[in-house]
This record gives structure tokens, sequence and C-alpha cells, in this order.
């Protein structure tokens, strides 16, 4: 075992503060755009530039794929450094994903098509990065729903894993999404595509370099099989 | 007596300048101020980078004056200054919409000259003081709608291109006219990913360069135009998407075939040639029924019009061709 599991301090932190420190960290970004909405409203009209409206999208559409993307990178974060509390984190840094990705929906339902679902479905329909954003989103929900304790008993263990493999097509939507929603070539779609390659790409390279370490070898074990 | 006639959108421009342009415009006279005391000094300041800087053969202290020939536009206020200079596209200097505020006086734009080429009888290298007469300027108040879906209402200073393209006295083999932009890797946030080909570049038919309401601007809210919005001199085809307005032109061109367009060549199925503002045609991967207004309130829309309100104008150029083949 690494020398950080026999660190007091580190197990400390783990037990105390990894889990309100974490929760803290996922609700700034939310609370810094209301607190830039709050200003708008009163002494700051232009706190969220010329075109508030599209620096929310862009805003919420950021940290729903940045937090998503940090949800990715807790196990291969766990494996390089054998830290094994950090996975109790990983369950709500993707629930977080889905609420910022709701609120991005939602903003674009209420400003942009004023509520209408027949506006809603002609864009799911004619606009592919509308179509593969929703899709993303979508695809989130029944993740978002099993993401408590007993979702997870009522399902077992290896049907939830396998459910929750579904965050990979996931992340390539969302950046699919993101790089048919700019104009021209431009570097942030890439620069996002990069690094959920490379974290999608590590867990190809784990499951065919060492196979025994797999979820499903691993329960396989414990259950004796 | 002179008696000329108005059109539906010549207005003096006392009629439609709200109060809030004149408390503007005295805030302009003190920041212009400002801007001459740090030009001796050598220094760029916040004012000067929001209302532009003298330039040789312009004015001295970037102030212009310009006849009261007003464009109205078919409604709306005029979009404050700081949103107008504070909200630009100018992918050159970085594709936020702050990056051109912040970046574009890297860009040297005195002295300037434009290259004329082409099937002309008179081309060869002019300055700004040779193509455009500082006393004979007008103000046009022009809507500017971007195909982002979005707009804004611009007090722009300059004058009609058509009279400049004739002194040229173009051949009849002269079609369409080319427009570039400056182009400076050293000046200029090119990065790993350049969005386009650069140097950027548009074009018109001949017709549409010559119609009267095509300006050549040199100028906003009664200064030199700021850098991000296009110095020293820009093109504004009001009735057009907000690209098509070319900014800090250094060639001109008249040619036989319609010319590439940068937009255009990055995405043929977005972005047309003729990319006439139109809602009943909507960009690939957006409504263009309706625009966001820029300055109005977090939450100000309007319904887009027909060739941004210019209709009465344009439209004949159009007559008999299918505006949704050619977007």
């Amino acid at each position: 075992m690494a020398a950080a599991q026999r660190s007091p301090v580190l197990r400390s932190f783990a037990k105390h503060c990894l889990k309100p420190l974490s929760l803290i960290a996922l609700l700034v970004p939310g609370l810094w755009l209301i607190w830039l909405w709050v200003q708008v409203f009163t002494f700051n009209p232009t706190a969220l530039g010329f075109d508030p409206v599209a620096r929310t999208h862009h805003f919420l559409g950021d940290t729903a794929l940045r937090v998503l993307i940090v949800s990715l990178m807790v196990t291969p974060f766990r494996d390089l450094t054998k830290w094994a509390p950090i996975i109790q984190i990983r369950r709500r840094i993707g629930l977080a994903a889905f609420f910022y990705a709701l609120l991005h929906v939602t903003a674009y339902l209420a400003f942009d098509l004023r509520g209408s679902l027949p506006g809603l479905w002609e864009d799911v329909v004619e606009r592919i990065y509308i179509t593969l954003g929703m899709a993303a989103f979508v695809l989130l929900i029944p993740l978002a729903i099993t993401s408590n304790n007993a979702m997870i008993k009522r399902m077992g263990a290896l049907a939830w894993r396998r459910l929750h493999t579904l965050v990979y097509p996931i992340a390539v939507l969302a950046v699919f999404h993101y790089g048919f929603m700019v104009k021209g070539v431009q570097m942030g779609p890439w620069i996002h595509g990069a690094v959920i390659a490379l974290l999608l790409g590590y867990r190809a390279w784990r499951g065919v370099s060492n196979p025994g370490s797999s979820f499903r070898t691993r329960l396989r074990q414990v259950r004796g099989a | 007596m002179l008696i000329k006639s108005r059109k539906s959108w010549h207005l003096t421009e006392n009629d439609v300048t709200p109060e809030h342009l004149y408390l503007n415009r005295r805030a302009i006279m003190a920041a212009g101020g400002a801007a001459a005391v740090s030009l001796t000094a050598g220094a760029c300041s916040a004012e000067e980078a929001q209302t532009g800087a003298a330039r040789s053969g312009m004015p001295a202290d970037g102030n212009l004056t310009a006849r009261e020939t007003g464009y109205l536009p078919p409604d709306g206020d005029l979009t404050a200054l700081d949103a107008v200079t504070g909200y630009n596209n100018f992918y050159e200097f970085g594709t936020s919409k702050t990056d051109p505020a912040r970046y574009a006086d890297r860009m040297t734009t005195d002295p300037w000259s434009i290259e004329v080429t082409g099937h002309a009888e008179r081309t060869g290298r002019f300055g700004i003081e040779d193509l455009i007469d500082f006393n004979a300027l007008e103000a046009r108040i022009y809507r500017l709608r971007c195909v982002e879906a979005w707009s804004m209402v611009i007090p722009w200073i300059g004058v009609p291109l058509g009279p400049i393209l004739e002194s040229f006295r173009p051949t009849s083999d002269a079609r369409y006219v080319a427009f570039e932009t400056y182009f400076d890797r050293e000046e200029m946030r090119i990065g790993p990913f350049p969005v386009l080909d650069w140097p950027y570049v548009e074009g018109l038919r001949m017709d549409e360069a010559m119609n009267p309401l095509t300006l050549l601007a040199v100028g906003l809210y009664d200064r030199v135009l700021p850098n991000q919005n296009g110095a020293p001199i820009r093109l504004v085809v009001p009735w057009k998407y907000g690209f098509k307005s070319i900014k800090s032109i250094v060639r001109i061109s008249f040619v036989s075939e319609q010319p590439p367009t940068s937009w255009n060549r990055s995405a043929p199925n977005e972005y047309g040639f003729y990319s006439n503002v139109n809602p009943n045609v909507d960009h690939p991967r957006w409504s263009q029924a309706s625009e966001r207004v820029i300055g109005a309130g977090p939450f100000a829309r309007r319904d887009t019009d027909m060739f941004n309100g210019y209709a009465d104008e344009v439209a004949s150029m159009y007559a008999g061709m299918d505006l949704a083949e050619n977007y």
C-alpha cells in the first residue's frame, strides 16, 4: 500500500473534509453565476457582458462539460495515487455535472425558446449540435436518477456499473455538441476533446493491458465465482 | 435653391438622436481631450482605446464632423458606445467578444494605405486622405445584424462607397468588388487554431457595392473608428449579416468572377456569398427569425426584418433570385 494510505493527516482529511470541501467546490460556479445575475439586476448591468444570455449559456455549458471531465478523472487519479478515498466524491461530481447540464438546458428552453416545446423539437431535429447536446443530456438523466445508495442496492453493483459506463458516450456527445456549436475551427472543443480522449483512452488501455483489474473480474473474485 | 428629395430613411440627426447620445457626446469630447494628451505622451489610455486614436490624414483631434443625413433605423435606441466598442467580432484578435477591445490596439493603423487593383483605369496605392473627403462625411444610423442573431444600432460616420469606386473608373469587366483586411501575425493573435484562412476577405456584387446604402465608414459616435471596430476604414453593408461589413480594409480589387469570401470558404453550407439578412432562411445551426438586442436589457429581443429593414432600398437587386438558394 502507498504511503498516502498511512498518513493520519490524509486519512483524517478524507474522513472529515473531502465531502464538504468537494460540495463547496462544485457549488462555486453556480453561486458565481447567481452573483453575476444579481449584479446585472442591481448595480452592474454589464456584469455578464453585453449579451448576458449568451454568456449564461456558455458558462453553464462549459461548467457542465468540465465537471463531467473532472468526474472522469477520479478513477485515473485513484489508480495513479492509490488514494482510494477520492472515490467517495465521484458520484457527487457526476451529479453536479448533471445539475449544470439541467440548468444549461433550462436556460436554453427559457431564454431562447421561450418555453416552446415545438421549437425544442424543431431544434433537436434540425440542428445537429442541439441533437447531440440533447442526446447527452437525456442519457445523463438515468445516471442522475440512479446516483444514490438505494438505487445501487436495488440494481446491484454490476448492473449499476454497466449503466454508468454511459458516461463515456455522454462525454463524447457533449464535446461534439460544443465543437459543432462554435464558428470555424476553434481551440476550445479540441482541448476538451483531447482531455476526454485521454481519459477514455486510459480506460481502454487499462482494460487491454490488465484485464484482471476490471471491475467485473474483481467482482467475480469477491463473489468467489 | 437646392431641393433635395428625401427618402423614408432620410431624417435629420436631430430628429432621432435621443438625449443620452448627446450626453454621451459630451463624454466623448472629454475623452477626446484625454486621448490628445495621452498621444503626446505616447501612451494609449483606456479612453483612447474606446474612442479611437487620431491618425494621419484624419482630423488631428480624432473628432469627425458629419453632415446630418441620418438614415433612420426601423426602430430602437442607439446602442451605447461602451457596447459598440466592447462587444466585437474581430477574430484576428481572439474569438471572445471582449478580445478585440483588449488587443486590437496593437494593430498599426497609421500609416495606412489601400491598394486598388483589377479591372479599373485608376489603380495603385492610396492613402485614406486620397479616398475620403473629410469635409463631406455623412452620419448614418444603421442597424448591424450579426449572423449570430444579435443586433446593435450604430451611428456611423463615413461616405457612400459608390462614388469612391466610380472614381477608380472600373471597366466593364468589373462585375464584383473584392475586399481584404489588414493582416499581421505579429500584431494579431493567431493561435495554433487559426479559425479562418487569413487574411480575411469579403466581396460584393457591383450593384451591391454601388447601392447608396453601402457605406465606407471611418468613424462612429462622432469619433474616428476604434481599432476593434475596424479602424481606420471599413465597410458597412446594413442589409447583410455583419461579417460582410469587412474591417480595416487594405485592398480593393475589381474582379470579373465572384470572389472568395472568408466565412463562405470556411463553411459554405452555413455562410453564403450574399448573406442578406433574412428571417425566413435559418442558419443551419440556429434560427434567424429573431435577434437579441445588445445593450437593451438582458432579455431584449426583436423580430428580425427582411433585409434588416432595408427591403425598400435593396430588394429589387435580388428580384427573381431564390433567396433560400442564394443565402
